[in-house]
């Protein structure tokens, strides 16, 4: 019996099913015949609610969400956070800077009243999640990982070293020699630095690493003559959701 | 007394929220509503205080499929606002980038979300078995597209090297090359997947309500990402004045603002850009418009998907005439130097499905004031509405499956993106 497979999409802008999808022709038959994907909104019209793994796309941002993200919890057996919104929040939590009226009026003016909004969080932050594909987008390697490890009934091996490790492998120049900043040295990698490899700097979109070396991080902005609060700012375009943004806050 | 109740809750193979619910009693309608349900993310509030180097970075995320499209109009917007002209190589590059995204989206659209709908599928995936041959293609005209992209920027869903005037890292020339034989030998692939439209082109539903069609305009191509604002009523409009064409409005039922020009609703996307400029395609695409049998006017919103179907030609064949130039002229380096200013600057591009719209304020350090974004599904919801309003009432005597049916096609016809209309 093949696994069922179902994909669920919260708030998001739903590019992580269509990149996680991105497969080579050999790829796309090699995942159908090994699953069946049972849901799937996006691509496929027939329905059913009968799976064993709901992959999550974006964060939860309406009260009605949650209903929804615990009924998908209480049918599958195991639940992976896809992307950045649904693993940290991303940049949904950017939103919760503000009070939610403030939003609401400063948007929709006198028809405020019509919609609602709670502040946005992850996933994990509702039910429990079993893996997590991080990034924005999740690169296709590692959703097809994932997937294997998962078929095979391991737990998936991410990566929870720094972005710096990788940008190191990739030979770039660190981006606080080149004058700029960064958030790679707390960043979990596994994305093969491409944002510094592509001649930028990271943002932090897979999320801080399991034990980040903050004195380390500290004295790396002190070095270089930068300020918690310059670095933060950027930190919070992903991550304004984690416990380190809020107490800094 | 019969009464009829339709309601499709999430509406499948398009991307976002969106219900439809019709409701007829004694074969005469009660109403017939588009209801878009998404979330809203508020983007606007979050470019706030933004600095001018993370903006195009946030507000790519409105949307992932077409997010290449946001990164160049949020970079023309700030590049309007500092006073940047881009020099000929980047402008190029950026035009390459973009007939990427026209292919990628496209692609997508037609053959894996629409063609379900007229080989009678639930999606793409049992097509694999009957079908086989085209999804070849599909996937590897997708992948195509995708590594065009990533070749230029790092990767199609939220580019990474486009940056304020230019960029930030040049493609590889050998890559170019390899990109660019793909390119031509995809050109076949394009005969194929001309036929294929064109024996599914009997069974587009014959419905006719003439709109008003609006997308940019440039007397010197057929336009993506320049010119100014044009309406098939009449008239061009700079790109500042961009609300006198799109007057937002909110109502109850959406969480996607609306827009209304001069009459009851108006078009963007394929179709209007095609009934606009199809003059200005060039020669392999006008050949399969005319293969097709596309005369502009077209006033079918069926003819949407269509319409994109001669456009993905268009844009294979704009990306190898953009590789030949830059092979020829040679890719250089380029410095690329901002210096922020205080004001205001609007970018205006055509998404793949309409026209799109950023307004950034600066203030003089760099960092956004205020914000405003246009999504072209938000402009077509109106337009989507008016024509449930005029089709569903001329097919309420068929079986209550076609209804829905036709209905659901007409919604997808628009391509709609509409977590992006929400943004």
């Amino acid at each position: 019996m093949k696994p069922k497979v179902a994909f669920f999409d919260f708030t998001s802008c739903e590019g992580c099913q269509l990149d996680a999808l991105n497969l080579d022709v050999g790829e796309v038959l090699g995942l159908l015949g090994a699953v069946d994907i049972v849901n799937f909104r996006e691509v496929k019209t027939d329905r059913s609610d009968d799976y064993d793994i709901a992959f999550i796309e974006g964060s939860i941002t309406k009260e009605s969400e949650i209903p929804r993200i615990q009924a998908i919890r209480a049918q599958a057996k195991v639940l992976v956070a896809l992307g950045a919104c649904a693993c940290t929040g991303g940049v949904n939590c950017m939103k919760n800077a503000y009070p939610m009226e403030d939003l609401l009026k400063g948007v929709y003016g006198e028809c405020a009243e019509y919609y609602n909004t709670i502040p946005a969080r992850p996933v994990s932050a509702v039910v429990p999640v079993d893996a997590y594909i991080r990034g924005c987008p999740p690169t296709t390697a590692e959703f097809v990982n994932v997937v294997k490890s998962l078929l095979l009934g391991k737990r998936p091996d991410l990566p929870n070293y720094p972005v710096c490790t990788e940008c190191r492998i990739a030979g770039n120049v660190c981006v606080f020699q080149r004058g700029g900043t960064c958030i790679g040295p707390v960043t979990r990698g596994g994305c093969e630095a491409l944002c510094v490899s592509s001649g930028r700097f990271c943002w932090g979109c897979r999320g801080l690493v399991d034990d980040p070396n903050t004195n380390s991080e500290k004295d790396i902005l002190a070095r270089y003559g930068l300020t918690i609060d310059q670095i933060l700012e950027r930190f919070k375009i992903y991550n304004s959701y984690s416990e380190v943004s809020k107490c800094q806050s | 007394m019969s009464e009829l109740k339709i309601k499709v809750n999430q509406l499948t193979r398009v991307e976002g929220h969106g219900n439809i619910h019709l409701e007829a009693t004694d074969g005469k309608l009660d109403r017939v509503l588009w209801e878009v349900t998404e979330s809203p993310r508020f983007f606007e509030w979050m470019l706030k205080g933004r600095n001018y180097d993370d903006v195009s970075t946030i507000s790519s995320r409105i949307c992932g499929i077409c997010s290449i499209s946001h990164t160049t109009a949020s970079l023309q917007a700030t590049e309007s606002a500092f006073g940047i002209k881009l020099t000929e190589q980047a402008w190029l590059l950026r035009k390459l980038l973009y007939d990427a995204e026209m292919l990628e989206s496209h692609v997508l659209h037609v053959l894996f979300l629409i063609a379900p709908d007229f080989l009678g599928a639930d999606s793409v995936i049992p097509l694999v078995a009957t079908h086989g041959d085209i999804i070849v293609m599909a996937v590897r005209l997708k992948k195509l597209a995708y590594n065009l992209a990533e070749v230029l920027a790092g990767r199609k869903t939220h580019p990474i090297t486009p940056i304020v005037g230019g960029w930030s890292k040049l493609p590889d020339v050998d890559e170019l090359k390899a990109i660019r034989e793909r390119l031509e030998k995809a050109m076949e692939d394009m005969d194929t997947m001309v036929a294929v439209v064109k024996s599914v082109a009997p069974m587009i539903p014959d419905f006719q309500r003439p709109t008003e069609y609006i997308a940019l305009k440039d007397p010197k191509e057929y336009s993506f990402i320049t010119g100014k604002i044009a309406s098939s009523d009449g008239g061009t409009f700079d790109l500042v004045d961009y609300k006198q064409i799109t007057n937002e409005f909110c109502v109850p039922h959406s969480s996607s603002k609306f827009a209304k020009h001069s009459r009851d609703s108006y078009m963007v996307g394929a179709l209007s850009r095609f009934n606009l400029n199809s003059e200005q395609l060039l020669p392999r695409a006008k050949k399969a418009a005319k293969e097709l049998g596309m005369k502009a006017p077209i006033h079918n919103p069926f003819f949407i998907s269509v319409a994109q179907t001669v456009e993905t030609v268009h844009a294979m064949e704009d990306a190898i005439n953009i590789i030949d130039k830059l092979l020829a002229r040679g890719l250089h380096e380029e410095e690329v130097k901002v210096k922020p200013r205080a004001g205001r600057g609007v970018g205006i591009v055509e998404a793949p499905r309409g026209l799109l719209i950023h307004d950034y304020t600066y203030d003089e350090a760099g960092n956004i004031v205020s914000a405003n974004c246009i999504i072209p599904t938000g402009q077509n919801h109106l337009s989507i509405q008016k024509d449930f309003d005029a089709l569903a009432p001329t097919i309420l005597e068929k079986p209550e499956d076609e209804i829905r049916h036709t209905l659901e096609m007409l919604v997808r016809a628009y391509d709609p993106c509409i977590s992006c209309s929400v943004h």
